[in-house]
Parts: C-alpha cells; sequence; structure tokens
C-alpha cells in the first residue's frame, strides 16, 4: 500500500467537495483496499462515506424501497422490510462475498465500481431501480455503462438506490469455485411493465437479456427460457470458463431463477 | 491396563489452546531490537537474462539500509541452493543439477525467481526502493508445461541440461513387462495428467536472520519442518557458518504440507545479510510470493498398461511418466517422481512384473517437490484409475477386481517387484469395511433416485497403499538420499516428577505435543499434564530430521519409546537400590516400580527425585535421570486402506457434488484417534481439492502465473465436503516398537483417484484433473 491521505466528512455536500480529481470516495473499501494493498492502484486522499448517516439506511414507501448507497449488503440482507417487499434482493445480499465483506461492503460502493461480476448490477437492471446521485436520478439501464465504467461523473456521489417492488422476482448466481463471485449471474423480475432479465458475470458489464424478456412476457416460467441461447461472441472467456460455458448457464440460470420466482 | 490419557485415548490436543486464543507465536510474531525488513525483488518474466541491474536510485531511497544482488552473494563465498538426493538416469550418468543461487546473477528463470534483496527500515520503504530498482531485462521464449518442455526446439531452460532433461530413470523389469504383455487377454491403456497444485499452507513462509557479532553466531528463526537439516544445509553446502555458530528455530508454524520441508532462497539470504547490514532482517512471503515462491507439487503427465488374463488377473504393469521438476531442482525433488513414486506403482496387488521410466524436466515454472504424500499420491492414483478402467473395460466390477487381485493378508512379507517389502496389512478388510461403510450394494438404487431428478451420480473407490516412516538410512543411502532418516528425542526428568520431552521431529499443526505425551503417559504413568514437548530449536534439541513422509511417529515417536526404554533400565537400577531389592526382581508398569511378591513399590516420580538428590543412591550410577535415543527404522511402514466416494453430477451445469465419502485405512496402532481422524479429515480435504478444484496454471505464451491469488486459485472449503465417513482397522506394524504406520498423508494420497473415479464413473469417460464444472458440463453434453 502506499500512502494516502484520509478524511471522514459526516455531511454529503462536504464529501462532495473534498474529492479532488486524483481522490477517491471509500465506501467500505472491499475491492478498493485490496487493490491499494497490493499497490496495484494508487491515491492521493480517501474521502471516507462512513461517517455520513444521510447515506444509511432504508424505507419504504408508495410501492417503493430505497436504500441509502452506504447501506451494507448485510442490512439489505436482514432487512425485514426488503425481505417482504423484494426477498430476492435480500437473498441476492445475503449471498455476496462473505460476512465480513457483507458488514463492510456496500450498495452505493457496489455499483460505482460496477466489477463486472458484482451481483448489484443485476439487481438494479432487471428491478429498474433508480440510482439518484448528489446531482440527478439515472435509471439502471443508464447507469451501467461498460467495464468498471458508469455514468457517475468526477465528484458526483451516489446517495441512494431506490427500486420499485415487482410482482416477483429472483436471482440465480453461479459462483466461480475460486472467488465467489459471480462466474453468471441471472436476476429475473416480473414487473408491471413486463419481464426483466439481467445478466452478470457473463460479460465485461451487466447487461439485459432481450429475448428471454420476450419469451417470460407471454410465459413467465423456465421452461420459456431454458432453450434460449446468448450469443457467445462478446462473453467472458477465462480459465475458469469459456464464453461457450457462460452462455449456456445464462440459460440454465435464467430458467432456475424464474422457477424459483417469488 | 490403560493409562488415563495414555495410547489409544481421544486426548483433546494441548496445544490447541494457545492456537485458538490467538496465543501462539508464529514468526511473524517474534520481532527484534534494530530489526530491519527485507523485500525481494522478483523476476516479472518467466524467462529472460539480466543485461544490467542498476541499483543507483534505490540505494539511496529513504529508509534503505542496505541492497544485495548476487554478485554480492557470490563475491562473499555463498554458494547456492542443493538438492539432497542424487539419481541416476537408465545409462548410469548422474541427474543434471545446474546452478541454483539464491539471487539470480545473470538469468531469471520462473516468474518470480529473486533479483535482489532490500534491507530497508520499514517494510513500506523496501517495497518503494524495490520500485526504482532499473533491471534491464532480455525476455526469451519460455516452456512451463513439461509434455512440450520435452518437445525438440523447445526453449532451453539450463544451457547445462540439453532437451531440458533433470534425468531419465527407470525400474523394474522391462523384459519381463514385454513378455507379459505379449501373453495378455486383455490389455488396459489409459492417460492422465496429474495437475500441479500449491501447497497453501495457512501461515507463510518467512524468515529472521540476526548476526551476534560478540560471539559469530547466526541465528535464523524460519518456518521450517525440519530446522536441523536446514542448519546442516546452510552450512555444509551454502556455507553461511559452520553448523556450531548457527543456530536454527522453527517456532509454531502454521501448516507445511511439505513446502516447508525445503531450504528456500529467501531464508539463506535473509540470514546471511544480517551479518552484512549488522541488523536482524525479516522477511515475511505475502500471500502473492507464497503462489509464486512455495514450491509446488505433483505435475506429472503419465502413460500407463496393464495387462491381464482372462479372469482378471494382473500381469504386468508398465508406466511411462513425464515430471516437471519447474526452474530448478529443489531440495528433494529429483526423489519424489522416482523412489517416492515408482516404488508403490504396485499397489496393493499382486503384480508380477512392473517397469516404469521416468524423464524428469526442466521449466519456467517454480520448483516442483514434495507435497503431501509426495510421490505416493502420484502413484496411488495411476494405479487405482487403470484398475477401475480395466474393470469397466473388462465388465467387472472395479471392487471385486481388485478383490480378486490383492495380496492376501498371510503373504507378509511380499516383495514387490519395485524394491519394497510390504510388512503387514489386510487389504481385502478395508475394501469390504469401506464397502460396508458407504452401503455400496445400495447404489444402484440410490443412482436410480438421482436418474429420476436428472442427475448423474457415480461411485468410485481407491485401494491406496504408501510407504511411510520415512526411512532406513541404509535404504535410503543406497537409492541416492544425502541424509539418513533415523530420529532422535531425549526424555529429561524434572527433579519434581515432571517430564521434558526433546524430539527431533517438528510439529506444525500434527499435534505432536499431544500425541508424544500420550507415549510418555501411558509407558511412564507420568501425567499428562506434566510432560513438554519440545522441538524446533537446534540449541534445545538434539539433532533430528524431522517432519514430513508421515514419519513423526513411526521413527520420532519409537525414538522416544526407545529413550524411555532407558529411562525404565536405570529407574529399575535405582528403584532395587532404595527397596534394597536386586534389580532382576524390580518389575515396571506404567510408571510403578515393584519388588516382584511384596508390596513394596515406588513411583518414577520418587525415583526421579532420588536420582537428582542422590543423598541415599547405587554409588555405581550416575546421577540424574535423563536418556537419549537415535531411532533408526528397520523398514518403511505401509499405511494402506480403501476410499470411496460417492458423487452426484447436474449435467446442467457440470457442477459436482461430493455425497459421501468412506475411508477405512489401516495406520496400525493408532495412539490417539481424534488425531488420527482429523488427518484424514484434512488430507482428504486437499486431496478433494486437487481432483476437483485445485490446479496451478501458467499462460502458455508468457509463462505468467494465471492462479497467483484466491480470486482465481481455487481452495477446497467446508461447504465442498460431505460429512466423512473414517474407521480404522488394525494390522500392527512389525518394524517399529509402537506398531503404528503413520496417517498424515492418507487422504492425499488415496482421495484423487477415488473422486475422479467416482466423476468417470457417473460420466462414462474418462476426463483430467481437476473436474472443473465446465469440464465435467462438456464431458455430460457427449455422454
Amino acid at each position: 500500500m502506499y500512502s494516502f491521505n484520509y478524511e471522514r466528512p459526516s455531511g454529503i455536500n462536504d464529501a462532495a467537495g473534498a474529492v479532488g480529481e486524483d481522490d477517491k470516495f471509500l465506501a467500505g473499501g472491499q475491492s478498493y483496499l485490496p487493490t491499494l494493498k497490493l499497490r496495484l492502484a494508487q491515491v492521493d486522499k480517501l474521502v471516507d462515506l462512513g461517517g455520513i448517516s444521510d447515506l444509511k439506511g432504508i424505507s419504504v414507501s408508495g410501492g417503493e424501497i430505497s436504500i441509502g448507497a452506504m447501506t451494507t449488503h448485510g442490512t439489505v440482507a436482514t432487512s425485514s422490510d426488503v425481505r417482504s417487499s423484494i426477498p430476492a434482493l435480500a437473498d441476492m445480499a445475503a449471498h455476496i462475498g462473505d460476512a465480513q465483506v457483507r458488514n463492510r461492503g456496500t450498495i452505493g460502493g457496489s455499483i460505482a465500481n460496477n466489477d463486472p461480476a458484482a451481483d448489484y448490477p443485476s439487481a438494479l437492471v432487471a428491478l429498474n431501480a433508480t440510482v439518484h446521485t448528489n446531482k440527478r436520478s439515472i435509471t439502471a439501464d443508464d447507469f451501467f455503462v461498460d467495464l468498471f465504467e458508469t455514468a457517475l461523473e468526477d465528484g458526483e456521489l451516489i446517495t441512494k438506490v431506490t427500486f420499485p417492488v415487482p410482482q416477483k422476482a429472483a436471482y440465480a448466481k453461479f459462483p466461480n469455485p475460486a472467488s465467489r463471485f459471480a462466474l453468471v449471474g441471472v436476476f429475473v423480475a416480473q414487473t408491471t411493465s413486463g419481464a426483466r432479465v439481467a445478466v452478470t458475470g457473463a460479460g465485461p458489464c451487466v447487461f439485459r437479456q432481450s429475448d428471454m424478456e420476450a419469451a417470460l412476457s407471454g410465459n413467465f416460467s423456465g421452461a420459456a427460457v431454458k432453450g434460449i441461447q446468448t450469443v457467445a461472441d462478446k462473453l467472458n472467456a477465462d480459465i475458469h470458463a469459456s464464453a461457450d460455458y457462460r452462455a449456456h448457464l445464462i440459460s440454465v440460470m435464467a430458467a432456475r431463477a424464474v422457477d424459483a420466482a417469488s | 491396563m490403560s493409562v488415563e490419557n495414555g495410547i489409544g485415548v481421544s486426548v483433546k490436543r494441548k496445544e490447541d489452546q494457545r492456537f485458538i486464543t490467538g496465543n501462539g507465536k508464529y514468526l511473524d510474531d517474534i520481532n527484534k531490537f534494530g530489526q530491519t525488513h527485507g523485500h525481494f525483488l522478483r523476476s516479472p518474466y518467466a524467462f529472460a537474462k539480466i543485461k544490467n541491474i542498476d541499483l543507483s536510485a534505490a540505494k539511496t531511497a529513504p529508509g534503505v539500509v542496505d541492497i544485495f544482488t548476487g554478485a554480492d552473494m557470490t563475491a562473499d563465498g555463498i554458494g547456492g541452493l542443493i538438492c539432497g538426493w542424487g539419481i541416476n538416469s537408465k545409462d548410469g550418468s548422474p541427474h543434471v543439477a545446474p546452478p541454483h543461487p539464491c539471487l539470480a546473477t545473470d538469468t531469471v528463470k520462473h516468474v518470480g525467481d529473486q533479483v535482489a534483496f532490500i534491507v530497508a527500515e520499514t517494510l513500506q520503504q523496501a517495497k518503494d526502493a524495490a520500485e526504482l530498482i532499473d533491471v534491464d531485462y532480455e525476455e526469451l521464449k519460455s516452456v512451463t508445461d513439461v509434455r512440450q518442455a520435452a518437445a525438440a526446439g523447445a526453449p532451453q531452460v539450463h544451457e547445462e541440461a540439453a532437451g531440458n532433461q533433470c534425468y531419465d530413470w527407470e525400474i523394474g523389469d522391462k523384459a519381463a513387462v514385454d513378455a507379459a504383455f505379449t501373453n495378455a487377454h486383455h490389455i488396459t491403456k489409459i492417460d492422465l495428467i496429474n495437475n500441479r497444485v500449491s501447497p497453501n499452507p495457512m501461515e507463510p513462509r518467512a524468515a529472521l536472520g540476526e548476526y551476534d557479532p560478540g560471539t559469530g553466531e547466526y541465528t535464523l528463526h524460519t518456518t521450517s519442518q525440519n530446522p536441523h537439516v536446514a542448519r546442516l544445509l546452510l552450512s555444509a553446502f551454502v556455507g553461511v557458518a559452520p553448523e556450531n555458530k548457527l543456530r536454527v528455530i522453527a517456532p509454531d508454524v502454521g501448516g507445511g504440507f511439505g513446502t516447508k520441508i525445503f531450504l528456500y532462497a529467501e531464508e539463506t539470504t535473509a540470514v546471511w545479510a544480517s551479518k552484512r547490514v549488522g541488523r536482524p532482517i525479516k522477511w515475511t512471503a505475502d500471500r502473492s510470493e507464497s503462489f509464486l515462491t512455495d514450491a509446488h507439487g505433483r505435475d506429472h503427465a503419465t502413460h500407463a498398461e496393464m495387462a491381464f488374463d482372462a479372469d482378471g488377473h494382473i500381469l504386468g504393469f508398465r508406466v511411462s511418466t513425464k515430471a516437471n521438476m519447474g526452474a530448478y531442482l529443489s531440495t528433494f525433488a529429483s526423489a519424489v517422481p522416482t523412489y517416492l513414486y515408482a516404488t508403490l506403482l504396485n499397489g496393493q496387488y499382486k503384480m508380477p512384473c512392473i517397469y516404469a521410466e521416468v524423464q524428469a524436466l526442466f521449466t519456467n515454472t517454480t520448483p516442483v517437490d514434495a507435497y503431501r504424500g509426495a510421490g505416493r499420491p502420484e502413484a496411488t492414483y495411476v494405479v487405482e484409475r487403470i484398475m477401475e478402467r480395466a474393470a469397466r473395460d473388462m465388465n467387472m466390477d472395479p471392487t471385486e477386481l481388485r478383490l480378486k487381485n490383492f495380496i492376501q493378508p498371510d503373504a507378509y512379507p511380499y516383495e514387490t517387484p519395485v524394491i519394497m517389502t510390504y510388512d503387514t496389512g489386510d487389504y481385502p478388510l478395508t475394501m469390504t469395511t469401506a464397502k460396508d461403510m458407504i452401503d455400496y450394494t445400495g447404489f444402484a438404487a440410490r443412482k436410480a433416485k438421482s436418474a429420476a431428478n436428472g442427475k448423474l451420480r457415480g461411485i468410485g473407490s481407491s485401494a491406496y497403499i504408501e510407504a511411510c516412516g520415512i526411512a532406513p538410512s541404509a535404504a535410503v543411502g543406497s537409492l541416492g538420499a544425502g541424509v539418513g532418516l533415523w530420529e532422535s528425542a531425549e526424555v529429561r526428568f524434572n527433579p519434581t516428577g515432571s517430564v521434558t520431552v526433546f524430539t527431533g521431529s517438528h510439529s506444525h499443526g500434527q499435534g505432536h505435543e499431544t500425541t508424544f505425551a500420550q507415549l510418555i503417559a501411558d509407558q511412564l504413568g507420568v501425567p499428562f499434564e506434566s510432560i513438554e514437548v519440545v522441538h524446533g530449536d537446534t540449541t534445545k534439541v538434539p539433532f533430528g530430521m524431522g517432519t514430513y513422509g508421515s514419519r513423526s511417529l513411526a521413527v520420532g515417536g519409537s525414538a522416544i519409546t526407545k529413550a524411555a526404554d532407558k529411562i525404565v533400565e536405570k529407574a529399575k537400577k535405582i528403584a532395587a537400590h532404595l527397596m534394597e531389592a536386586s534389580a532382576d526382581d524390580i518389575e515396571h508398569s506404567h510408571g510403578v516400580f515393584s519388588v516382584a511378591g511384596t508390596d513394596k513399590q515406588l513411583t518414577i516420580g520418587e525415583i526421579a527425585f532420588a536420582a537428582y538428590v542422590p543423598h541415599n543412591y547405587p554409588a555405581d550410577l550416575e546421577p540424574g535421570l535423563a536418556e537419549n535415543a537415535f531411532y533408526d527404522p528397520l523398514n518403511f511402514t505401509f499405511p494402506a486402506g480403501t476410499h470411496i466416494a460417492e458423487v452426484e453430477i447436474d449435467p446442467d451445469t457440470g457442477v459436482v457434488e461430493v455425497v459421501d465419502w468412506a475411508a477405512a485405512d489401516d495406520f496400525g496402532n493408532v495412539i490417539n484417534p481424534m488425531i488420527v481422524e482429523g488427518q484424514v479429515h484434512g488430507g482428504v480435504a486437499q486431496g478433494i481439492g486437487q481432483a476437483l478444484l485445485e490446479g496451478v496454471v501458467y499462460d502458455d505464451d508468457s509463462g505468467q502465473l494465471l492462479t497467483g491469488s484466491y480470486m482465481d486459485y481455487c481452495m477446497p472449503r467446508a461447504d465442498n465436503f460431505p460429512n466423512f465417513r473414517v474407521e480404522t482397522t488394525n494390522t500392527p506394524c512389525p518394524s517399529n516398537p509402537l506398531g503404528v504406520k503413520g496417517c498424515g498423508e492418507a487422504g492425499a494420497i488415496a482421495a484423487p483417484a477415488a473422486l475422479m473415479n467416482a466423476i468417470t464413473d457417473a460420466l462414462g469417460k474418462e476426463i483430467d484433473m481437476p473436474a472443473t464444472s465446465e469440464k465435467v458440463w462438456r464431458a455430460a453434453q457427449n455422454a
């Protein structure tokens, strides 16, 4: 780890004002701190968002769940509000990393990082969530841009994520056996405006599987999607799984998620 | 009479109190006044020439004490690392052992090879300075795969080793095997990859070197399984200091699995440099360095053929193996694919003839050496995969084919065609025990039930044998070992009757402090809590050979027993004097000495006090009560057994679930059943890890290590396993006084073949380890 400066503001505006060009927000640090420790990254200043109470907490109103950006995975996993409204989201959060990661890692940190194998991006996209920042609101479809790239501008700070409550939803993850990140993760949701299928782990960035969404709109069953293949051309390939295998797993995990949806 | 906390009792491990309360004293917990921190600059290339090393910017960086390169060590007369076991090729020529410098001089030969050693006030400053070192490399084309290394035109790792060959060795009777195959009714052939694995002990390797200018003594704290052997190598071969001026201490060590047997560049450099800088130097590997530099295990490519008669009896066995040595020959690397491997190719069977040839090859990879089982897992994997395959080829139940060919319990001693003399065993018993444990006959019904749920179910066996209790010195000497493999012990009574046991074995998780104390509690009747076991410090314990090869109890424990025998003999003389009887009339049982035919008796504690306060004492006897012993075993021991694995495969994803596991092991007499069961669990876990999840992967083009962290190298976890069923049978070992055989490696030896046989049974086709979900899925698609 290279040395760096550290600041822990207590307000959103203070935080936004404190972060310069070569600085980073720290939102749990479960990906970034290991990167720093391995000297794979260098930063002038870390602005720790952990002291901002306005960024934490979960509330439900008007058919929507709002989760503060600094809410940990562990809090989401065990929240009675989340468990009763969107059990699939709580279940997904309960299977991120290990207990230590879930107690430090946050929803805002995860989606701002946009790791291609992270679980949360698929939940946001499938559930048609909205990302709120200190400057604007961004739909999940627009938020996740590419590999480790989001619509966030320099210094822009996620404040909360709002999820409309779906009719039913589920997440099926095929974990990388080593890291237990998603080798392929498929989040499905049936909403008033149709079915949504979001895939993480398989490609450079979360994406929607539109063929499956179309099939599910008429028949929300696993059988409807199991035979639908995803083109492997743009999928990831590494020592753990070829693109073909990932493409196959998308179909299997999508079918399992649909059948498990509640 | 059984003794409280004596032999056969599952005494809780006394060392666990400090380990699980955070009070263990591991190397990184030790700090010295004035300590500096060492850091190695390592090669980023698999193979490159070093054209220049510019230290000028780094040497003036903040906090830097000094920086050393290979040239400094050479100038100081420090030699390279050596291999301690000589293997001769078929043509009689000795193996090729190219130079293995601690710090590279003109070439780096694997990613992670040491280039420079930076000593600084803090570790961060050492790392900062390392980034300022300017090394001018000329990258060369590398080779990492053992089969490619043997191919014509492959990059040459060492100019001394033509065709990358270290040796081309053989054992057995080629002509007899050729004849047997000519007469065969059936021949089964198989090609197998034994995947390279990284040992991953929980505690990384570390070293703390210091030099005392007043006495001229060096002290090296190091994470070693055998501190005396490290001292011997550092003194006699590397030339750091004479043995009497070098103290090596291996404190609490957090796991070894073989990888901490060897003498490495890092501790050698740290202890040497401590005199140069005049201050203690600590180096602790980070996990990335562990992946890059801890000696790896396995990495064989094998073709095997077995000939059978019409009844399914084995006629002959032919094996050809290519073994990857890595970039340099590690401390015992040459012995692993030869005398620890091919000598066990006889398995548990009556094999009339065997011929094996092993070509060892250098590649641009981390050196390969002994890893839990060391050669014997590789042998079991070949024998048990081909036996299972042969049974399927001949439409026989694989367990029946084994039972038909087993050496029978009345056939010992049994000489194999590959130099081993098996001393005892009951292979049919362990096989039938394991079958009963897992309800073998009920498998068909379970398979049908799985099929109804869309799952593939398979069952597979592994009837393994290993040669442990390593080893009779004369025998290993005749096979090329540079050392004897006896063990030492001292049993020292204190005046108040408590006992300190000094052992040349080393515990790095095995529980010696408990098991060895049980031996003394049983033999001498000393309360368990009054016995301390000391190990791991060359100034405290007698010269010892250390712990590996499941030898600690069979060899080290026997030495303790022999020393205790001497205690009993002396105590009898003291007792006779004190009770005014003839020594011939003194009877001894578990620490109580009595005069035959009377009610007169003394305890060992009373005798110990008399020995240290000899006011009333035999005139011709030395005071004190402490004895030592060196024990050289008569033979290897031969633990053996059968493991049976049952799996269920999801053909949609290729995920293999290990649903059941039966282990029936013959370890001879058992001192602490709980510790033995734990050793089986750990061994099976590592074996399942190798078969299902683990595998070191290098990039073919660049030679980069692709599995350099836990993000990519898959260690097994608790949820990968079923509850293991573990039972032991007992044919006491006739070649040591305790009748024990050793248990530490059995699980890792048995498990890979059992699991792969279960997976291939489910799939109906062969695949190689590790059976990743994609590999299994592809096989299931075409099933």
